[in-house]
């Protein structure tokens, strides 16, 4: 059979029940409140997911349950809310018509301004709100950390933040608004294509049908491409419907990771194996982003600056991907040739990242670099991953991120380290090392001396007898 | 007339906060379109300098959806869009000047594509060599206007004749605003040959003008309404204007409605930023750090243009003295052209810049002799016989003493101090730094003539109330301070005062929202609209009802007379029959202001607002990353006319600073294109870069001879300037590295910039 578009979808939109049809592929959620149901009191603040202006709640079904997650409206396609539930700024008031506690919490405590970002953190404290998080201050900026304000300064959003449990529960449940849709009455390139396929077997068949088609997982980085370096993508494949790809278990090889499992998936896993993997996930774009954005898309797109490859890498994890009924499994450090190629075949997809099961006295370090602590990209990104034997290194894998076109490893540097004792002196060998693996770029994130200086700091601080790092904000 | 309705002092909550946590709250692009609306959008320059050879226009105007493109030779009036000199094209016809100036305008059915149409010029240039930095303009001698000096006493020989001499460098960088409402405007053509424009402007008068310049039209065919901006911060003052006129452009030519939203990128790359500065000081001073004499060298980047680089470059020479008394003082102010965007007007105006350098000063003073820099401070305070500024106004209200020491004692300062010193002895790879640091900034317009406001206020029957002002909303709370300055007048609850959106139509010939003057201006002068108002209604009541007219108090909503009260409502009620205007506008210039700047000397300023701060860093040695652990302030708003408000403005401004002193990194390539253009590559300050330990307080300000709107004073810019403490705490925590030397560190001080400086000792 011949898999069909996406032609029509539906979601219920602030308790109102919507079916749409797709006329213009390429269109974002945000554009469609905003110009088709003239909902504006979600905004376009940057149009790239970086300031959270236009955040949104959507409510994705979840082995058999609904999760309630802030994400980006700006680079979230439309046709990505198909079957889902979404919660605008319009739609948090309880049927009474009272302020839900995070209004009343933001209007006491001074925490708007301008309030152009208002509604983004409206609904960012939302669902903190409602998948009841802890009110604690490091729990609200990593709530916030996406959502950016000019005004205020934060503190007062904090304060609301942390009293909004204070206030009475709303009543009731959303209530429907009776909203009508504005056509557009631009003419649409009715030749573009959009598909949700449901199953990996009818993802293989569009493949084969349409092997230049754009992959669209989270869409955090492909959404850029139509709001920013506005391309127009004929065919999109939408791959957020396969069940098969969404998945992040504990298996007896190892941690497997579905190519759809969001950041927020893998970081709630990955926590407690490896805090500081965690960390670096944490300081991964923003929540909005985790929510939507996938560890599969990342790596599939090749991106130089990704923070997950040189973890990954370190940790030896293999990529297994699929076309048609074939499956290779390759080594992550393989898969990337050179800047935006990648081992990835016409038709072939990324199925699933396997990191495989570690030694147990495996030592993971590995620190993320960049101008701003929270939602910037890195300027560096070290992972070190090693095995003590007695007093010397066995095992060792270093990767950096940052450092050149792809994710690379230091293979100069570990044949210095390994097998080892660490003393100052080999130390300083493994630093000059360095210099003979990367030859990092400058551009505006950091030169690049100092990308060098601190990759040697940082494989310094790795091997250090007392590892020191800064505090968390105010802890 | 005495009143004791209590309006003044609350924190009453922002009046768009209902509406803006509920999405209600409508900017320009939440705005119902009207049928037929064309989209905008601008196409670009992508050369810095270059000559414009040919400007094929073809492919963009069949771009399918495209209805217009409008270029330079399309204006009937003055192809202009700059607010004093008059070279800031709107569209650059023979010679591009800054990566990224406007060519032309496309107008589509919809944004996406009249964005997508813009890519499809084909320009030919002939490149010109471009100056990108201020080396590079002074090598060129790229000077927007000659250098200005400020001078007193003979500096060059009171420095030589000091037992002590300092010298060093500073540079601080540009900021971007990144408000978060980018600019924007909606045109709408009228009947008549008017012209109805909604622009994001904190200058709707100039808006107004400068439309009416481009089309050439008197300004009464043009209207500019704003109701609110989704920030501002002096970024939407002269910058709002190309925007504006774009539209209004396509909306004459077309007769439909235009409207112009930029896109992210695009907002980033064609509006001004602040200015960067490149500076250097040489100071004298005996064994006690007083200073003798200091010579100050200021050069600015103010891009391609003059825009409001002139009074810029200004309030930086008048705020080197920041504090700090200079017997002997010369300051020269270069003002360099280079093939940037033009550099525009940013919270404090050069302020910022000017004063950072002397806090720096302070510093060295106090490294060089061992000093608290604290100390330092204290010693080179203006006091009695040392009050005269370099520009020569006295200082009379001079508050930080007092400030200052509160502020060491609330935040246990000295044992903080001593408690820093051990710990950086003990630990080697984590450093912290403290330093205090306070601001001293000029409260007025420093070009005379924008210090004056006017306003509008009806009563109605019901004596519910109308206010309008020239002032506008953008976020700072102004409209919430007006009103209630007007409900304490009329003795009302602030909730009945309506205000409504600002607008030329209904006060004209308005100032920018600038300076931080937007409440002290327009609250006065919407006090004395209401005032000539209630005085009226007073005079009507002691006729009527045989009293003295004096007597006639407006309290919680009546009016009181004989020992009467009787509804407010009832009385304006009552005047309306009785044939009395309820209706009044009001305008207020400020006294006792004036500067010749020829000489560099005058009395430019109104009063002073004051503030102190302390921070503390905490810097990891191996790679630069810093944490703000703690910061303490204590500001002074006068009588505060809303703490809630003013602390607002305070933790905010605050945090902008250590943006713009931290993590905020303008970069642009050899090619002179800006390559931080979004926020992905920009980093302004998140929830996390704020510190927990973040005590703020108001200081109990005792100045009664104070000429402000009951003596409040402005808060708009000067807390910006408090996070120079936290530039001072990170330049300390370098220095806790290596030797014992003084260390440079300039701005931002990322943490590239943190590493290199370490990496020096």
């Amino acid at each position: 059979m011949r898999m069909k578009q996406l032609q029509t979808i539906n979601f219920v939109l602030n308790g109102q029940q919507f079916s749409v049809p797709i006329t213009d592929t390429q269109q974002s959620l945000l554009a469609f409140l905003r110009d088709n149901l003239r909902k504006t009191g979600t905004k376009e603040g940057c149009n790239e997911g970086d300031c959270g202006a236009c955040t949104v709640v959507i409510g994705r079904p979840s082995t058999g349950n609904v999760k309630y997650e802030a994400v980006n409206a700006c680079i979230l396609l439309l046709a990505q809310v198909d079957n889902c539930e979404l919660i605008t700024v319009e739609g948090v008031q309880g049927d009474d018509g009272a302020l839900h506690p995070v209004q009343q919490a933001l209007v006491d405590y001074h925490g708007s301004q301008c309030g152009f970002c208002t509604p983004g953190f409206v609904m960012s404290l939302y669902a903190h709100y409602r998948n009841r998080l802890p009110a604690d201050r490091q729990s609200l900026k990593d709530t916030m950390a996406g959502n950016l304000c000019r005004c205020t300064g934060y503190g007062p959003i904090l304060a609301a933040g942390q009293a909004m449990y204070n206030y009475p529960e709303p009543k009731g449940e959303v209530t429907p608004e009776n909203l009508s849709i504005v056509p557009q009455d631009d003419s649409q390139n009715l030749d573009d294509q959009i598909f949700a396929p449901k199953t990996e077997e009818e993802l293989q068949e569009l493949l084969q049908l349409y092997p230049d088609a754009t992959l669209w997982a989270g869409g955090t980085d492909t959404g850029l491409w139509l709001t920013k370096k506005l391309q127009h993508l004929p065919q999109i494949i939408l791959l957020g419907k396969i069940a098969t790809l969404n998945f992040v278990k504990d298996t007896k090889q190892g941690l497997s990771i579905g190519a759809m499992a969001s950041y927020s998936d893998v970081m709630a896993i990955v926590a407690d194996k490896w805090p500081n993997f965690a960390e670096v996930i944490r300081r991964t774009g923003s929540t909005q982003i985790r929510n939507s954005g996938t560890i599969g898309g990342n790596i599939a797109n090749g991106s130089p600056i990704g923070d997950m490859a040189p973890i990954l890498i370190v940790l030896g994890a293999k990529l297994i991907l699929r076309k048609q009924e074939q499956q290779r499994e390759i080594l992550l450090e393989d898969f990337f040739i050179e800047y935006g190629k990648q081992d990835l075949a016409a038709g072939e997809y990324l199925a699933e990242i396997l990191i495989p099961k570690q030694a147990e006295k495996l030592n993971l370090a590995t620190w993320k670099i960049s101008k701003r602590f929270d939602q910037d990209i890195s300027a560096v990104l070290a992972a070190f991953s090693w095995e003590a034997d007695g007093d010397k290194i066995a095992d060792i894998r270093i990767a950096f991120g940052g450092m050149a076109a792809t994710p690379k490893r230091a293979k100069t540097t570990e044949n210095i380290l390994r097998d080892n004792v660490v003393t100052d002196d080999l130390l300083d060998q493994a630093c000059e090392a360095l210099n003979e693996d990367f030859t990092p770029l400058s551009d505006m994130r950091a030169s690049s001396s100092y990308r060098q200086q601190i990759a040697q700091n940082l494989l310094r601080k790795a091997f250090a007898a007392v590892p020191v790092s800064l505090a968390k904000a105010g802890s | 007339m005495s009143n004791k309705t209590d309006m003044i002092g609350k924190p009453i909550q922002h009046e768009s906060a209902l509406a803006q946590v509920t999405g209600q709250a409508i900017y320009i692009d939440d705005m119902p379109e009207l049928p037929q609306t064309l989209h905008l959008a601008f196409g670009r320059s992508d050369k810095a300098h270059a000559k414009i050879l040919s400007m094929d226009l073809a492919k963009v105007r069949e771009f399918p959806g495209v209805a217009a493109v409008f270029c330079a030779s399309d204006i009937i009036g003055k192809n202009d869009v700059s607010p004093v000199a008059g070279d800031d094209p709107l569209f650059a016809s023979e010679k591009v000047i800054y990566h990224g100036q406007a060519l032309f305008v496309v107008a589509a059915n919809s944004r996406i594509i009249a964005r997508k149409a813009a890519n499809l010029a084909s320009v030919e240039y002939q490149e010109l060599p471009a100056i990108l930095t201020i080396s590079q303009a002074k090598d060129a001698g790229a000077r927007l206007e000659v250098c200005q000096i400020m001078r007193r006493g003979d500096a060059t020989k009171s420095i030589a004749n000091s037992a002590h001499q300092v010298s060093g460098n500073l540079s601080t960088g540009a900021q971007d605003h990144f408000y978060l409402e980018g600019q924007i405007t909606y045109a709408l053509p009228l009947e008549d040959g008017q012209m109805k424009v909604f622009s994001s402007t904190q200058h709707p008068s100039e808006v107004q003008m400068g439309i009416a310049h481009v089309l050439g039209l008197p300004s009464n065919k043009v209207m500019v309404e704003i109701r609110r901006m989704g920030g501002g911060f002096g970024g939407k003052e002269t910058q709002a204007l190309l925007i504006a006129a774009a539209a209004a452009l396509v909306a004459d030519k077309t007769g439909r409605p235009a409207k112009l939203c930029l896109d992210r990128d695009d907002d980033m790359i064609m509006t001004g930023k602040r200015h960067g500065f490149e500076m250097s000081y040489e100071i004298g001073f005996d064994e006690n750090g007083l200073i003798a004499g200091a010579k100050f060298d200021l050069a600015s980047d103010c891009g391609c243009s003059m825009d409001l680089s002139a009074a810029i470059n200004d309030r930086a020479m008048f705020h080197l003295d920041n504090a700090y008394f200079l017997p002997n003082v010369i300051i020269r102010s270069e003002r360099f052209r280079t093939n940037k965007v033009s550099a525009t007007a940013f919270r404090g105006f050069g302020g910022p810049q000017g004063m950072i350098l002397i806090e720096r000063v302070m510093d060295h003073i106090a490294n060089e002799l061992g000093l608290d820099p604290l100390i330092v401070r204290q010693r080179n305070f203006y006091a009695k016989g040392r009050d005269i500024t370099p520009y020569g106004q006295q200082v009379t209200d001079f508050e930080l003493p007092e400030i200052v020491e509160q502020l060491v004692t609330s935040s246990d300062y000295s044992k903080r101090y001593a408690e820093i010193s051990n710990w950086n002895e003990q630990n080697q790879n984590i450093k912290r730094g403290l330093n205090l640091s306070v601001v001293k900034f000029g409260i007025s317009f420093t070009t005379g003539f924008l210090n004056q406001a006017g306003a509008l206020v009806h009563v109605y029957r019901d004596g519910s109330v109308v206010l309008n002002h020239g002032g506008t909303e953008m976020g700072q709370g102004l409209f919430v301070k007006v009103a209630q300055i007007v409900a304490q007048v009329f003795g009302l609850d602030v909730s009945q005062i309506q205000v409504t959106a600002t607008a030329t139509d209904k006060v004209p010939n308005t100032s920018a929202t600038a300076a931080s003057s937007g409440s002290d201006l327009n609250g006065m002068a919407a006090k004395i609209a209401a005032e000539t108002i209630s005085q009226r209604l007073a005079k009507f009541v002691a006729k009527k009802f045989n009293c003295d007219k004096d007597q006639v108090e407006f309290i919680d909503g009546k009016v009181c007379f004989n020992d009467q009260k009787v509804p407010f409502s009832e009385i304006t009620d009552l005047a309306y029959l009785a044939r009395i205007s309820l209706s009044s506008t009001g305008f207020y210039a400020t006294p006792d202001i004036f500067y010749d700047r020829t000489k560099h000397q005058g009395s430019p300023f109104l009063y002073y607002a004051y503030g102190a701060a302390i921070s503390e860093v905490e810097l990891d040695v191996m790679t630069g990353e810093a944490r703000l652990r703690r910061v303490d302030i204590l500001h002074s708003c006068g009588k505060s006319l809303n703490p809630a408000i003013d602390l607002g403005q305070i933790e905010g401004g605050f945090v902008q600073g250590i943006g713009w002193l931290g993590n905020e990194e303008v970069c642009f390539d050899d090619k002179g294109r800006l390559t931080t253009h979004a926020p992905s590559t920009y980093k302004i300050p998140t929830a996390s870069d704020r510190p927990d330990h973040f005590n703020i307080a108001l200081f109990d300000s005792e100045d009664t001879e104070i000429k402000t709107v009951y003596r409040s004073k402005a808060v708009g810019e000067p807390p910006f300037m408090l996070a120079i403490s936290y530039h001072g705490a990170l330049r300390a925590a370098v220095e806790a590295v290596g030797n014992d030397g003084f260390t440079e560190l300039n701005a931002p001080a990322t943490p590239e910039t943190l590493l290199r400086a370490m990496t020096a000792r």
